[in-house]
């Protein structure tokens, strides 16, 4: 773990999400509704980083990243490190890749299209542009920006 | 090719072997000639929307092949109002048939039906979606009557953010190296969604007098009232798009006018006598290109 991460007092259970693009931090606690969760969140933004030139890190206490948290992360920002962290030590380090695509992570914005529609159906969209985060609907091919995307 | 739920899902190759065959068809589409390639075959058309033309041209294409149809036309009475969901009604259907015709109000409903079908699943249009048979016949109609399905310039007119058909034609004809004009009114233009994808030259325009002369073929689609959120808006703006003989006057003779039907007044009846009217030789062909398709989906031989 670098020196970044003793700038507030090491955790002992939980998750460190690491090397996040600079700024986009508050944007993931958002979307992995972090915040609302009741544990003690830490957040640090624009930390002076080797690798970029600044980055963000956000710690949650005694709560380990879902399967499902992992990879919207690795939508907002894919090169992420997740630390998962046991009686300080880490326990697990995996790098958030950004897929091909997602599958029941977001809603499309086409209120005709059958995925918003039909009961039971689930979303699915490609990754149409990786360097803005584009994402297209499989079915209706709508494709939604990521300021525009509505994570479920 | 199991599956039509797009015209992006067929190649040019594929494309150019269903127009042939569509071709050589064409006498058994007109009941001159017999055949049993669909002999046993049954298609089920599903239709959660209305349509006639669509669901009848594939109906009469199955029938020619000597196969046979079922399905409804109207979704009152299926189970769909008891709630039934489309995936639970395309599994059921797909075990009746050995393949599925689906019209649907909603987009993304082909797509969605396929990945739950066993047996070939033909979009017949889904919403403001794809309609790749509709394509298809545009096509085949455009080489019929043109000897050529390249390097033509081909004026689009009407109702050109809304419509459909001109979005996949859009594609289909930029992929055979042709030139597109845009003509409409600017709330009704052709979206950049579309035109960003375009390999060809294009484009925009608000009067059809500005490129009519240079045309090949004229694309013609209904301008909506219901588009409209003013009906002297709409009376305004369809005025201002009607073809009549006055206006072709500055015509090549050769140019085709094509519609994908139905009409109201966008094209004048005096029309209809002349050689550029192709629209009800277009809706005829809906039926051997459709033959050519279903040989091709579930005909067993090549």
């Amino acid at each position: 773990m670098s020196d970044n991460l003793m700038r507030v007092q090491p955790i002992r259970n939980g998750t460190v999400i690491d090397h996040i693009k600079a700024g986009r931090g508050r944007k993931i606690l958002d979307a992995l509704e972090l915040s609302d969760k009741g544990t003690t969140i830490t957040l640090l933004m624009h930390v002076p980083s080797e690798k970029n030139s600044s980055k963000d890190v956000i710690k949650i206490e005694d709560r380990e990243l879902s399967e499902a948290e992992s990879q919207k992360l690795a939508l907002l920002s894919p090169g992420s490190h997740v630390n998962i962290i046991r009686n300080f030590v880490v326990a697990e380090k995996n790098v958030a890749e950004l897929p091909n695509s997602i599958s029941d992570m977001a809603f499309c914005s086409n209120v005709n299209c059958i995925s918003n529609n039909e009961r039971g159906a689930k979303t699915n969209f490609t990754i149409a542009n990786a360097e803005s985060l584009n994402i297209q609907c499989v079915y209706c091919g709508r494709k939604i920006a990521e300021e525009n995307i509505e994570f479920i | 090719m199991k599956h039509v739920v797009s015209i992006s899902d067929l190649s040019k190759k594929q494309i150019l072997s269903i127009l042939k065959r569509a071709k050589e068809l064409v006498p058994v589409a007109k009941g001159k000639k017999k055949s049993k390639s669909l002999d046993g075959k049954i298609l089920a058309t599903c239709f959660f929307e209305p349509s006639t033309r669509t669901r009848l041209s594939f109906e009469t294409a199955m029938q020619r092949l000597g196969g046979t149809c079922i399905g409804f036309a109207d979704p009152s009475a299926t189970s769909h109002l008891k709630g039934e969901t489309l995936v639970d009604g395309i599994k059921m259907v797909a075990g009746y048939a050995d393949a599925v015709v689906l019209r649907h109000p909603q987009e993304g409903s082909a797509r969605l039906a396929s990945e739950n079908s066993e047996v070939p699943l033909i979009n017949g249009g889904d919403g403001a979606g794809q309609h790749p048979t509709q394509t298809l016949l545009d096509l085949f109609t455009i080489n019929e009557e043109m000897k050529k399905l390249k390097g033509l310039n081909v004026g689009m007119l009407g109702d050109l953010r809304y419509g459909r058909t001109v979005h996949s034609l859009s594609h289909a004809l930029a992929n055979f190296d042709n030139k597109l004009s845009f003509i409409s009114p600017d709330s009704l233009s052709m979206p950049s969604y579309v035109t960003d994808d375009l390999s060809c030259e294009w484009s925009s325009h608000n009067s059809i007098e500005e490129v009519l002369d240079d045309l090949d073929v004229l694309y013609v689609t209904r301008i909506q009232k219901e588009r409209f959120p003013d009906l002297e808006e709409y009376k305004k703006v369809a005025s201002a798009y009607i073809i009549n003989l006055d206006l072709l006057k500055n015509a090549k003779s050769s140019m085709r006018i094509l519609h994908p039907l139905p009409r109201v007044t966008e094209i004048s009846t005096d029309i209809d006598d002349t050689k550029h009217a192709a629209y009800f030789r277009q809706a005829f062909n809906g039926v051997p290109v459709r033959m050519a398709l279903l040989e091709q989906l579930i005909g067993g031989k090549k």
